[in-house]
């Protein structure tokens, strides 16, 4: 389609304009949407743990409190942005966009069905691992321009967090890729096809849940929100930040707990997939339901568990987080590079073909 | 100029400007992060090159790994400016004699005389399926295996010095540890013995019939 | 060696992990206990404590006979009153202030009052919006008592059996 356009625009428009603009609807096209999913997901959260707690959750603004995400933009983007005295004026503003850019520039990579990408790169697994680790900036920057202790603190807490634990990210993503045998995500979706036990869920059960465990901390979330810590730090990197600076933060957190769902679904439940591929009956009676909708299905599912977990565990004590990445997930995704080697050396199951 | 060709341009202006800003910028911590930009716009400019693994494991280890150490170190730094500059007019003759002669190291080997349009031949524009990926693993791990382990172990042997070299156990007794396994192979019984014990029923004091007749 | 086992087991299954997980995946179907505020209320005490009224007899006639003891137990010394010799030879106030800001809601002058003249109501919901309206005069007093003398006496009748 947007091949379409570009030629359409080439038509009387020079050529780098035309290419630079269709690059910017694409872009949109990606955006716009995930921006209201991560509208939307902050009521859902707010929704699910008022539930968990056996309250209602907002129900004020609009039909059981739907128009809340509204109402908080709207709330944000009108306060005043503060400047601490003595900040780094510069840094103190690139540090959000810093955090935002990366949180949404990962999308270009993701299939949202079969062909529905916006570049479909040979090293998708690569890039999204790539961009997601320049997101840390965002937070030591704005640690070290709001010239405070607090933020300063959570800024350290954060860079060491965020390294340990792309480690384990890292190696979960090598037994994924030792499966597959590519670093594009659309042939890992298709190298799934076949139902649902040829998911990479099953031979890589742990992985799943070092990479669930590491997308937490990744996104700062709890238990692993150390980096926000309001019982000790306050509200830790972002204590200086206030209105749309604050909320643009806000923004690059959902949208990395998407991106990060996104990853899981599509590297453990067969993306786009539908579960019920291979048994007869069910097949048949599902074929009508779009890849799209599966994809939705297990990101939401995803995005639930990440709001579950929210709503269940205590937050992490700060040396329990670095023993837990460094001494448990770490060597365990090594052991299992192993496992996974020796399971494609015998051929063991129908992963490998 | 074509499409592709701006990029380059915008991207080695960008990589230029920022790493001479890198050298020039007083604050060490404004410097880490000009020298962040530098390499993802060489990343970027390696990407353009068909050289996609070698781009994006630029910004993986250098940017997402080792800057924000570097920023880590740097941040916690309390650098007295004035101190480090002291003397610079006293070695800044050896200081430019070294300048010009790495300048004229480097311009003797990458000048003009060796690199250039005649002299390098244009790489083969490759198919869109083309993994730079694999072609970069499959001489690593065939021609180079050897050369390949042994970077390995060096770097294995650097890690392990590097923890051995802050590992300080003191002996026992003057610093406590915690076990953290330990913490939590602890179960509610090793904490909380539950013991039953009969209630104590104060008696009334028995008042025999003789007494109370006194 | 089975309690080494049986602990490995507990923690590679996440099994504490998913313990606390049902808990609160049992209390997503709970039943809600919030109570909607404005179209919802939560049931209230016949003692409860709100706003300030003074009462009269049945037949019209103030309660308050000036003996200012509410004046004296009032901790927040919220209460000021003044009295003279009505015409008809009986002591009454002429003026009954209540600072609302200073008054901590306690009850005692409720307490004190042997006439049963000063009450407090189950009004909650009221509001200033600017200095002055919170000191309550006695004509403000009275006419909220008028106003709110059937619940006023329904909540005395309920609660006199345990005074």
């Amino acid at each position: 389609m947007f091949d379409a356009i570009q030629a359409f625009l080439s038509g009387f428009l020079y050529d780098w304009l035309a290419i630079t603009l269709t690059l910017l609807l694409q872009a949109i096209a990606v955006i716009l949407p995930i921006m209201l999913v991560v509208a939307w997901l902050t009521y859902a959260e707010r929704k699910v743990i008022g539930y968990m707690q056996v309250r209602m959750g907002p129900n004020r603004v609009g039909p059981i409190g739907l128009l809340q995400p509204i109402a908080d933009a709207l709330k944000l983007m009108t306060k005043e942005v503060i400047f601490p005295a003595q900040s780094n004026k510069y840094l103190f503003i690139i540090a959000p966009i810093l955090a935002i850019a990366p949180a949404v520039a990962a999308y270009a990579v993701i299939p949202f069905s079969e062909g529905v990408v916006v570049t479909d790169i040979n090293a998708g697994v690569l890039y999204v691992l790539a961009v997601s680790s320049i997101l840390v900036y965002g937070t030591i920057v704005a640690g070290w321009a709001s010239n405070s202790k607090y933020a300063f603190l959570g800024a350290l807490r954060g860079s060491a967090q965020k390294i340990s634990y792309e480690i384990a990210m890292g190696f979960a993503l090598v037994t994924v890729l030792m499966i597959a045998g590519t670093m594009n995500l659309t042939e890992i979706v298709q190298g799934q096809q076949g139902g649902i036990w040829n998911w990479y869920l099953l031979p890589l059960l742990p992985m799943f849940f070092v990479y669930f465990i590491s997308g937490l901390a990744e996104t700062n979330r709890t238990p692993f929100d150390v980096i926000e810590g309001e019982a000790e730090i306050v509200a830790g990197f972002h204590v200086d930040y206030s209105g749309m600076t604050f909320g643009v933060f806000m923004l690059a957190e959902y949208a990395m707990m998407i991106l990060i769902s996104f990853m899981t679904a599509i590297m453990f439940l067969g993306g786009w997939l539908s579960p019920f591929e291979g048994i007869p009956l069910l097949e048949t009676l599902f074929a009508w339901v779009p890849q799209l909708a599966w994809l939705s299905i297990k990101v939401a599912f995803l995005l639930f568990v990440f709001l579950w977990l929210r709503a269940t565990f205590p937050r992490y004590r700060y040396d329990q987080l670095m023993r837990l990445g460094w001494k448990v997930l770490i060597p365990l995704t090594i052991v299992w590079v192993f496992v996974v080697g020796a399971m494609k050396y015998f051929d063991f199951g129908p992963w490998f073909n | 100029m074509s499409f592709e060709q701006f990029i380059f341009y915008l991207l080695a202006a960008i990589a230029s400007l920022s790493g001479l800003l890198m050298i020039t910028v007083k604050n060490p911590v404004k410097a880490a992060l000009w020298l962040v930009l530098a390499f993802i716009s060489t990343a970027g400019l390696w990407i353009m090159a068909q050289a996609e693994f070698l781009g994006l494991v630029l910004i993986l280890v250098y940017v997402g790994a080792v800057m924000v150490l570097f920023l880590f170190v740097v941040m916690m730094l309390d650098i007295n400016m004035a101190i480090l500059k002291e003397g610079f007019t006293r070695y800044l003759p050896i200081g430019a004699l070294a300048a010009i002669a790495i300048f004229a190291l480097m311009y003797l080997v990458l000048g003009p005389n060796h690199f250039g349009l005649d002299k390098v031949a244009a790489p083969v524009s490759q198919a869109a399926d083309y993994s730079n990926t694999k072609a970069i693993a499959i001489p690593l791990y065939t021609e180079h295996v050897y050369a390949f382990i042994l970077a390995a172990v060096l770097l294995l042997v650097g890690i392990v010095a590097a923890i051995a070299l802050t590992l300080r156990r003191r002996p026992n007794g003057t610093v406590l540890y915690q076990d953290i396994d330990k913490q939590n192979r602890t179960l509610a019984k090793d904490r909380f013995v539950m013991v039953k014990m009969d209630a104590v029923v104060e008696k009334p004091p028995v008042i025999t019939e003789g007494e109370e007749k006194k | 060696m089975g309690e080494f086992l049986k602990h490995q087991i507990k923690t590679w299954g996440l099994t504490e992990l998913f313990k606390g997980l049902s808990v609160t995946g049992k209390y997503l179907f709970k039943k809600k206990i919030t109570v909607r505020y404005p179209e919802e209320k939560t049931p209230l005490s016949p003692r409860f404590r709100g706003h300030h009224a003074l009462r009269r007899y049945e037949n019209g006639e103030e309660r308050c006979i000036a003996c200012k003891l509410c004046e004296a137990v009032c901790p927040a010394n919220a209460i000021t009153i003044e009295s003279e010799e009505r015409a008809d030879g009986t002591r009454r106030t002429t003026q009954y202030d209540i600072d609302m800001f200073k008054c901590i809601y306690c009850g005692f002058c409720e307490e004190a009052c042997p006439v049963d003249a000063i009450v407090e109501t189950r009004v909650f919901e009221y509001e200033f919006h600017e200095r002055g309206p919170h000191i309550r005069t006695k004509e403000d007093l009275l006419a909220f008592g008028d106003q709110h003398e059937a619940q006023i006496a329904a909540d005395r009748a309920a609660d006199a059996k345990y005074r």
